[in-house]
């Protein structure tokens, strides 16, 4: 089946104004050359620190923020090259959940305006119809219709994930990004909004960009996960196969570090030195080599190309590269 | 058995707001042993945040106020201790590090004053002998290049070697207890690993004891000897590290284990508690998890159940587990009534 | 449909109530609103309490000084000048209702605006609202007035342009940081049209530091409007307005002192009122000392 939504070669570079003038002294590099496909039904799991761009990508998808370079594809048409009426359109099928649940839902405006508004702003149902398909998605969040009346503050933070959930299913989309959803959550919630995730996806068949800095929840949710470093995919593979055999050394170090909740298997947990680099100052050639106990000279110079290594599984990393001159397959998943 | 290094009996803590009493803490009972890791561990509004401020007295009142109870440090009542003996014990004998490293320390001074001034107050060398044990503190928590650090401010670090400075800050006058309050919670996981790697290797050479207060069940699984569960104000479980997570007694803890998704073992769904943790102004008569609680039966609406030993050194606050009425974690000393 | 609109008004309701209470116990908030409550019964009740018909004249009782006939004595064409005051109060009100109505309107329009639209559009607002800025107040609405012609009508106008920057400032921050949320990114990607997301999203997250600022404008702008009718390029007699009988009282001030007294004192109290009472209500209203 084809994608539901491609990335190809997506470039992001914030400009950063410096100076007397206000000149642009540097570039952030968000996002560097990256790509990834979805499919419908699946979810992919977007995993990296703080400044890899995760959060960056998902607003490329969306075309929230334009890309200075790449296309982003949905059902063909590249999206990043529409405007006006015909974005708004393909809106309605896109859609994204946020992180923060004090900040993502409007302090003064109602619930049911707040889970409302998509079906008025695009023309999809007025008056009596948007009261009634607010009443059901709420109720397939797991809300009571009477919170309509409420505003956010009266709400709990797994409550007002919830209803940003129903905000972004209400025009029935068929993407959806998820990012962080659950960062800001207790444990139990945590688990609480991550079954209804998986529900509804199983449900309508939804298909999910799952961003997140955590690598268990990520596990729970996802089919694929594709990992970031400093804005480009290190590596990419199937649930299990990146989790029982991962293969760039940024993941390894990633799992590794993942304290295991089990007293009896315990693991040196810092196994990375130095600290997550800035986007600003990329390193040259390979953007892990400084952290990397297994760098080689090659890696200071020359960026490693996506290769795959395994069926659906493919790494960045000069450790399973081709030698020199043959061509390996190249591969972007 | 030595002498607990802190023991807290029967603590109540209660905020007066304009909406009513908020009850944050009720008949808290914790030790803390020389030389061991006790890991607190419960979700957003348990009051785990407001037991480690309560030690130090630094619970603001109004509105707080701290309406019962004893904190014994070292034999002495950190409650009932005048002022000038309260501001030895704050930062040189017991000392604190915060979530937020961008907020614990002061932006318009650099690193290497604020660290000096610590030193200077409680040990009361001069400035280039707390200059010198700045630089050896630093080099203690392998940060790089130290010299240079003590001539930075704040923004010009990044947030794991921030919560570096903390730690080191706040251990260089080998305090005999640290708390640590979600310390690593802010820090990517690779930095996180790192800081808590350099935390337990400075605590144990160094013999602290430690009360580290988080909410991610994996970390406390790492680095710590004990752990006592809190829910909604009260203390609900404790126990040595292995048992709790081998044999978990508490509903609460029970659901909070099963609700926890891992890197290392796959599950279709997760298990949820049902419902949502009660408010503390009106929190309900008895045991405070019963109105969640798939086990729960008769007494547990009315009675509040003490927290009673089932195993050697594992307490639970559970009327499935009556266990022993009076027992090693809950001597009385007079103050022997439930508030 | 009342059953609706009372559960979707249910939490303003109760906030409206709760700050009562807390303006009831803050002592300059109580006593600024006795003096606005005063100023304004006594402009709704002039018609029916006013003992004197405001622009009657009487030349038989010219310029007679404060008696139990007249409590604030005559003016120099006999008419009792607390019937004056109290139209007066009237007027002044209205003056003020209608500047903060037109100009925290415009104001808070052309501020969202450009706080959300940015750079050149709310570079262009943004200088426009320095130039008019870059005036002193009175002398901006004075210059406009006289250029309109005096009348009240252009008073109220030239003072209503004159603040409309005030109101377009303090907009266009509070947009600033409320264009930053992620409930606005939220809308964007469901695909709302930015003069929606202004008028749905940036305008009400506005509204109370925009109530606040009305209560002090109020009293800035009472006391513009009596500068220009005090200069005559606004009330025209036999209008009863406050700087109007100051202006006419000055000359009458040696020997007559009630004349310019009176109207005078009614200003100085008025706005204070209003400046207290805004001031108050702005500490209660800033969310970090209400929970």
């Amino acid at each position: 089946m084809p994608p539901v939504i491609e990335a190809i070669d997506l470039v992001k570079y914030f400009p950063i104004y410096g100076g007397l003038f206000g000149r642009k002294v540097e570039y952030l590099k968000a996002v560097d050359s990256v790509s990834l496909a979805i499919h419908p039904g699946e979810t992919l799991g977007l995993v990296g620190e703080s400044g890899c761009g995760k959060t960056t990508v998902g607003y490329l998808l969306l075309n929230l923020l334009q890309c200075d370079r790449g296309q982003v594809l949905h059902h063909g048409v590249d999206i990043t090259r529409l405007r006006g009426n015909a974005l708004r359109k393909v809106r309605r099928n896109l859609q994204i959940v946020f992180q923060d649940p004090q900040s993502s839902l409007d302090p003064r405006m109602l619930i049911k305006k707040t889970v409302g508004y998509p079906l008025e702003v695009n023309g999809l149902a007025r008056g009596s119809e948007v009261v009634s398909r607010v009443k059901r998605i709420l109720a397939e969040v797991g809300l009571d219709e009477d919170h309509m009346y409420r505003y956010p503050h009266e709400f709990s933070g797994g409550q007002r994930q919830r209803i940003g959930i129903a905000r972004a299913l209400i025009t029935g989309p068929e993407f959806i990004v998820f990012d962080e959803p659950t960062s800001a959550l207790d444990v139990s919630v945590q688990a609480q909004i991550l079954n209804l995730i998986k529900e509804l996806q199983a449900r309508h068949g939804y298909s999910y960009l799952f961003i997140s800095h955590n690598l268990s929840v990520v596990r729970h949710v996802s089919h694929r996960i594709a990992v970031m470093y400093l804005g480009t995919i290190v590596e990419a593979a199937p649930r299990a196969a990146l989790f029982e055999r991962p293969r760039h050394p940024y993941t390894r170090a990633l799992l590794a570090s993942v304290p295991e909740p089990n007293p009896q298997r315990r693991h040196v947990l810092g196994v990375l030195s130095g600290d997550v680099p800035s986007p600003v100052n990329v390193p040259t050639g390979c953007r892990f080599h400084p952290r990397c106990a297994e760098a080689m000279e090659k890696c200071r110079s020359v960026a490693p190309v996506s290769l795959e290594v395994a069926p659906g599984h493919s790494v960045a990393c000069h450790l399973y590269g081709p030698s020199e001159s043959d061509g390996g397959t190249r591969r972007q998943r | 058995m030595a002498e607990p290094l802190l023991s807290i009996r029967n603590l109540s803590v209660q905020f007066f707001t304009y909406q009513g009493v908020v009850r944050a803490l009720e008949g808290i009972d914790l030790m803390i042993q020389r030389g061991e890791i006790l890991g607190l561990v419960g979700e957003t509004g348990c009051g785990k945040s407001v037991l480690a401020r309560s030690i130090l007295r630094l619970v603001p009142d109004p509105p707080g106020k701290i309406t019962q109870g004893e904190i014994r440090f070292k034999g002495e009542d950190i409650l009932r201790v005048n002022g000038k003996r309260l501001r030895e014990i704050r930062g040189n004998e017991i000392s604190m590090i915060f979530q937020e490293p961008m907020s614990s320390l002061n932006p318009v001074f650099t690193i290497g004053n604020q660290m000096a001034e610590v030193v200077i107050l409680h040990q009361r060398v001069k400035r280039d002998r707390a200059r010198a044990i700045c630089l050896e503190m630093l080099s203690q928590v392998k940060m790089p290049d130290p010299d240079r650090v003590l001539s930075k401010y704040p923004h010009e670090l990044s947030g794991g070697m921030k919560q570096r400075a903390m730690i080191a800050m706040e251990l260089s006058c080998r305090p005999a207890l640290l708390i640590a309050d979600e310390p690593t919670t802010a820090l990517d996981v690779t930095v996180q690993g790192q800081v808590l790697t350099i935390l337990d290797d400075l605590v144990r050479r160094i013999g602290a004891s430690v009360l580290f207060i988080s909410h991610d069940l994996g970390v406390i699984a790492q680095l710590c000897d004990r752990v006592s569960v809190m829910y909604a104000g009260r203390v609900v479980e404790t126990a040595p590290v292995e048992a709790l997570f081998a044999r978990p007694r508490h509903p609460y803890t029970v659901g909070l284990l099963q609700a926890i998704p891992s890197t290392h073992e796959e599950r279709d769904s997760l298990m949820t508690i049902p419902g949502v943790v009660p408010r503390l102004i009106d929190p309900p008569p008895g045991c405070r998890f019963a109105p969640r609680c798939a086990k729960r039966f008769e007494p547990c609406d009315r009675v509040v159940p003490p927290l009673s030993e089932v195993e050697p050194g594992h307490a639970v606050a559970c009327h499935l587990y009556p266990g022993a009425p009076e027992d090693a974690t809950r001597k009385s000393v007079g103050a022997g009534e439930d508030g | 449909m009342w059953d609706t609109f009372r559960k979707e008004r249910a939490w303003q309701i109760k906030e409206f109530f709760f700050t009562l209470r807390l303006l009831r116990q803050n002592p300059s908030a109580v006593a600024g609103f006795l003096i606005i409550a005063l100023v304004t019964l006594m402009a709704l009740a002039a018609a029916f309490v006013a003992p004197y018909d405001p622009i009657r004249i009487s030349l038989g009782e010219r310029l007679r000084p404060p008696s139990a006939a007249h409590l604030f004595g005559t003016d120099e064409l006999g008419r009792d000048i607390l019937s004056r005051v109290m139209y007066g109060a009237q007027i002044s009100l209205r003056i003020g209702v209608l500047v903060v109505v037109i100009a925290g309107g415009c104001g808070a329009l052309l501020g969202a605006i450009s706080g959300y639209l940015g750079r050149r559009v709310d570079n262009l607002i943004m200088r426009v609202m320095d130039v008019i800025l870059s005036f002193p107040p009175l002398v901006l609405a004075l210059a406009l007035a006289a250029a309109m012609g005096p009348s009240l009508n252009n008073a109220i106008l030239a003072v209503a342009f004159v603040m409309i920057p005030k109101f377009a400032r303090l907009v266009r921050g509070e947009a600033l940081s409320v264009k930053e949320k992620q409930f606005i990114t939220a809308a964007r990607a469901s695909g709302a049209k930015s003069l929606w997301i202004i008028l749905n999203h940036i305008l009400p997250n506005c509204v109370s530091s925009v109530i606040v600022l009305s209560t002090l404008i109020l009293g800035e702008t009472i006391l513009i409007a009596a500068s220009l009718s005090f200069i005559g390029l606004g009330a025209q007699p036999p209008t009863p307005e406050w700087g109007a009988m100051i202006s006419v009282g000055r000359k009458f001030l040696l020997d007559q002192w009630w004349y310019a007294t009176f109207p005078g004192l009614f200003i100085l109290v008025t706005v204070i009122g209003f400046n207290i009472f805004g001031d108050a209500l702005r500490d209660i209203l800033d969310p970090r000392i209400r929970r």
